[in-house]
């Protein structure tokens, strides 16, 4: 199965070992950081050398450690939030397609006002109602999530909604809420799945725009927006601080992509074939 | 199809209000209001002077008063292009917004025509030779321009810019009337920036959508009676390809407003954006409604044009 995956979708497989680097750097972050990511008391503003291969910052901290650090942060507001999201938004999207009615018509205006709001502009504002800490970011991005999920999944039950065998199902007897957990979620698996997998980078780059704005988690968690950020206040006498932390984010997020990339085609038998 | 208009207009005010609710009370739930941050900043006061300051300042600012009653008020305002007035400034907030929306116009609409001309091409290009160098050469660039987070792009330009040009973004902002150069040379990085990003997706939804179209019968019925490639390609296949990219990059130029912050912080541009990340980090409560309300407005009417356009260029679907 690795084997035929890795033919059909070179690029999807290029995608996945990235994912698994990204993985393995963040579970293993405690063993791979040469220091800690909010160690301080180094010199300020070392360009990169033996002892700091990626420079220190301007507290004196190494760059290195905290990118190491920073895969853990991502990678956990990134899972967190997109599964939570998705997930709420999905169950949202199935129960109102289903209800239907008013029900339905009420939700789907909610999800009108949510999305009318600039993605970046909400978050940023539910950050300054809820407060600067990383547990606030994964909620303001649960709620960023759950609109896009409730749209997607919504459409999609509202077809399988329409099919004989809900009738059926219905016909017999089944109750609403079997109907909603054995009929129609296992029939809306495959978008769920797709709106995960694309909407893990998103959820990246997100939380790193926030912290790039200021907003994001409280400035001496090692987050790679932040990171970044703060490079660019002494982007003449310290680049280092700007380019490892992008590097690390394009990196995450261009493999996250190709890989998401890949499942939707997986799951989509019109794009099978061709280099994903 | 004239129902289907009317339905979609009558969407449209309840969608705006239900957002700006939505920010109005987000707004308030936010802790430490503009009367705390104004007393604590000058204060040396005991509490008990400082507690009284506040209350007076509450009531001044009408922020006491129940919520409801505080947004019928401002909504009644904003209706009449009045957005009250700015707790920092001190000077109307619909001066803020003719100062500051017209710059960010100006940067979406260079970062749309830019991404526009490079992205659409790019597309027909990659479709026509699909699978070959060229193809592949344009996925990946418009694939690694999706991955490149907006902040590190700009980081770069920024940087390159410093270290090859010695260019600073200047601290004032030349408007285009004053010194069109002056203007454009500020802007023009910004814009590139956000036009590669928003590029890719143009690219990829072009590519997609000819590759579907150029298998069409009518493609072939061009060819077969002897059309120049060119004209096959330009006038029959992209023609009948552009539509749901023209929806896309609408929907796009809607979100720009908003996503323009990044760029705004990063080469200081003193657009909404920069404006709005300020506001909010003062507690600048009627700054942060009016752009928000903007900026909803903005996407709204888009959204709602091309829903329109739409129904009206595609006859086949029938809105019942």
């Amino acid at each position: 199965m690795v084997a035929r995956f890795v033919r059909g979708q070179p690029l999807g497989a290029a995608g996945a070992v990235v994912v698994l680097v990204l993985i393995v750097v963040a579970l293993l972050a405690p063993r791979l950081a040469p220091h800690g990511p909010k160690e301080t008391g180094f010199a300020t503003y070392v360009a990169p050398s033996r002892e700091f291969p990626m420079g220190t910052d301007q507290v004196g901290r190494d760059v290195l450690s905290r990118i190491i650090w920073g895969a853990r942060l991502s990678l956990y507001v990134g899972l967190v939030s997109v599964v939570f999201g998705i997930s709420l938004g999905a169950l949202w999207g199935v129960v109102t397609a289903y209800v239907g009615g008013a029900t339905d018509t009420g939700s789907q205006r909610v999800v009108d006002c949510l999305m009318a709001l600039p993605p970046i502009i909400l978050a940023l504002s539910l950050m300054a109602a809820l407060g600067q800490s990383v547990n606030n970011v994964i909620l303001s991005l649960v709620i960023l999530l759950t609109p896009t999920a409730v749209r997607t999944v919504r459409s999609v039950a509202l077809g399988v909604a329409a099919t004989p065998f809900i009738e059926a199902a219905e016909a017999s007897g089944a109750s609403r809420t079997r109907v909603v957990f054995r009929h129609l979620i296992p029939n809306c698996l495959a978008s769920y799945i797709v709106l995960v997998t694309t909407n893990i980078s998103y959820a990246i780059v997100v939380e790193a725009s926030l912290s790039f704005i200021g907003a994001g988690a409280p400035p001496d968690e090692p987050s790679w927006g932040g990171m970044l950020a703060q490079g660019i206040q002494a982007l003449e006498t310290a680049p280092w601080m700007v380019f490892f932390p992008g590097l690390a984010i394009s990196l995450a997020v261009f493999g996250l992509n190709l890989l998401g990339d890949s499942i939707r085609d997986l799951t989509d038998p019109r794009l099978r074939g061709g280099l994903g | 199809m004239s129902t289907y208009v009317l339905r979609r207009l009558a969407l449209f005010v309840p969608t705006l209000i239900g957002a700006s609710i939505l920010i109005f009370v987000l707004m308030r739930l936010v802790p430490g209001d503009i009367a705390e941050i104004l007393v604590y900043q000058t204060g040396s006061e005991s509490s008990a002077v400082q507690a009284k300051q506040i209350q007076q300042i509450r009531r001044e600012l009408g922020l006491e008063r129940p919520i409801a009653t505080q947004y019928l008020d401002w909504i009644a305002g904003a209706a009449r292009g009045d957005f009250g007035q700015s707790y920092v400034q001190r000077r109307p907030v619909a001066d803020i917004l003719r100062e500051r929306f017209p710059r960010s116009m100006e940067l979406a609409g260079l970062t749309l025509l830019l991404a526009v001309v490079w992205a659409i091409p790019l597309g027909v290009i990659s479709a026509v030779r699909q699978n070959r160098p060229v193809d592949y050469l344009a996925r990946l660039v418009s694939l690694s321009g999706l991955s490149l987070p907006l902040f590190f792009t700009g980081a770069l330009i920024l940087y390159g810019l410093v270290r090859l040009f010695h260019w600073l973004p200047p601290l004032e902002f030349v408007s285009f009337r004053e010194d069109p150069v002056e203007n454009l040379k500020q802007l023009i990085w910004p814009a590139l920036a956000q036009a590669y990003y928003i590029s890719a997706p143009i690219t990829r939804l072009t590519r997609s959508q000819m590759l579907e179209v150029v298998r069409q019968d009518y493609v072939r019925t061009a060819r077969a009676k002897g059309l120049a490639e060119r004209v096959v390609i330009y006038r029959h296949a992209l023609r009948n390809s552009l539509l749901p990219v023209v929806t896309f990059i609408g929907w796009w130029g809607g979100r720009l407003l908003g996503g323009l912050v990044i760029m705004e912080i990063i080469f200081v541009v003193p657009g909404m954006g920069s404006a709005l990340v300020q506001a909010v980090s003062q507690r600048d409560y009627p700054t942060v409604q009016a752009m928000v309300f903007v900026m909803a407005l903005v996407f709204l009417a888009v959204n709602l044009a091309i829903d329109l356009l739409y129904a009206w260029l595609d006859p086949h679907i029938r809105y019942a």
